[in-house]
């Protein structure tokens, strides 16, 4: 796991992490949340303290939150409603007779 | 995400027109009981309302852990040990689910943490009050989680998302603490010695009242209830959870053969609702304001368990530069 000891040094401040959790085996791992830890190993031992004290997860993920590139929020319409008039991308758009209508 | 590092983007200088916009959308977003992100615009005063009520909610987590820790090492069998250490360490759990809800809206967890341990910052009074009896554990499951969930069940609702997925996450765990609370009281009331009785009823009856100021002050005494209830931040008023913390309680105060403090309490069938007697908000606000049995020392217990793990979090962060250090020379 790559270090960052600039980020390190300039504060006292513990670096965010954001933790995901797969909650059982086949499926995905999903985003559950952050926290504060010094490096990666004590991020993952403390994810599982924080997230997963019921049995919630098999797997965790931890990644340092300025390493998560994201869409703006400002864009978003931008960005994901010329979706929304491209109906034919989905199969409810496909009328077919009654006989074939469930394939 | 909970992230707020990513938060870093200049803030554009914006006309008095382009802000008035973003307030009518806003606004509208509210209306239609849509969620906010913490990358949304958002009104300044909505920010800090957020602010001061998740970090307040937070160090009452965190704080919330003294009083039942307390009990940790005098708790009567390895069973009810086990039990109370899995809810401080929810406790624990819950305190850092909201810090990182509250640092979403742009402030640092070191900057919570020392409004609340230069006091300016408040947390729940309840946890202000000494515990002086194993009952005093169990009570605080039954009466004093139990008003925290009626309080928070609402907050799963509320408009600023983060927050929302934190209290989603705390409730399904809290549901646990009300009913390990119920239990040792129920074991000690029905399996228990006269001593033991008394002992549960002595609890109540120092818990109960402190209990039902949980809620805050009545609605008209209330001065931010107001404006967080449009916001959708608040969802149902402060009264009418007490009201129906009272009802549901009452119920059980008799399936566990205990009598609550208040010879006004009693069913009144016209309203629907039990009738309650007044609460002393003249104590409710000497301890809000620092005054209580026991604030000086909570707080005190905090900054000290804070000032002495220094050591840790500074060798912790000394040993990673250390190590990436290493690996960038190689």
């Amino acid at each position: 796991m790559s270090g960052n000891p600039d980020a390190a040094a300039a504060g006292g401040e513990w670096p965010l992490w954001e933790v995901f959790v797969r909650s059982k085996a086949g499926l995905d791992h999903k985003h559950c949340g952050s926290l504060h830890a010094p490096d990666a190993k004590a991020a993952v031992q403390l994810a599982r303290e924080v997230y997963t004290r019921r049995q919630e997860g098999t797997s965790i993920w931890v990644v340092r939150s300025d390493q998560i590139v994201a869409s703006d929020p400002g864009d978003k319409d931008m960005y994901f409603d010329p979706m929304a008039d491209k109906v034919y991308r989905h199969p409810t758009f496909y009328e077919l007779p009654d006989a074939v209508n469930h394939m | 995400m909970y992230t707020q590092a990513m938060d870093t983007a200049p803030r554009e200088e914006r006309s008095a027109l382009e802000d008035a916009a973003l307030q009518q959308r806003f606004d509208a977003r509210i209306d239609a009981g849509e969620f906010i992100e913490a990358k949304d615009w958002m009104p300044e005063h909505y920010r800090k309302t957020l602010v001061r009520q998740i970090s307040q909610h937070a160090h009452s987590e965190i704080v919330g852990m003294l009083p039942e820790g307390h009990w940790i090492t005098r708790a009567p069998t390895l069973k009810r040990k086990a039990i109370l250490l899995a809810k401080v360490q929810d406790e624990g759990g819950h305190g850092l689910y909201l810090y990182a809800a509250a640092e979403t809206l742009g402030t640092s967890r070191d900057q919570l943490l020392d409004a609340l341990h230069t006091g300016k910052a408040k947390y729940s009074s309840i946890f202000n009050y000494p515990t002086l009896s194993w009952a005093d554990v169990g009570v605080i499951g039954w009466l004093v989680d139990g008003a925290a969930i009626m309080n928070q069940v609402p907050l799963c609702r509320c408009s600023y998302a983060p927050y929302a997925r934190a209290m989603v996450r705390i409730c399904r765990e809290e549901s646990f603490h009300q009913r390990q609370g119920f239990d040792a009281l129920h074991v000690m009331m029905t399996r228990g010695t006269e001593a033991q009785r008394a002992m549960v009823q002595d609890a109540v009856d120092r818990w109960w009242w402190p209990s039902l100021m949980m809620f805050g002050p009545p609605d008209a005494a209330s001065t931010h209830s107001e404006q967080s209830m449009r916001w959708g931040i608040k969802r149902i008023s402060n009264d009418d959870l007490r009201q129906k913390f009272v009802d549901a309680t009452a119920e059980q105060a008799r399936v566990l053969g205990v009598t609550l403090p208040d010879p006004d309490l009693k069913w009144n069938e016209q309203r629907g609702h039990h009738d309650f007697g007044a609460i002393d908000w003249a104590e409710f606000w000497r301890v809000v304001g620092g005054d209580g049995p026991c604030n000086r020392e909570r707080l005190a217990t905090r900054v000290a368990a804070w000032d002495d793990g220094a050591w840790v979090r500074e060798a912790a962060l000394a040993h990673e530069r250390k190590r990436a250090t290493k690996e960038m020379a190689a």
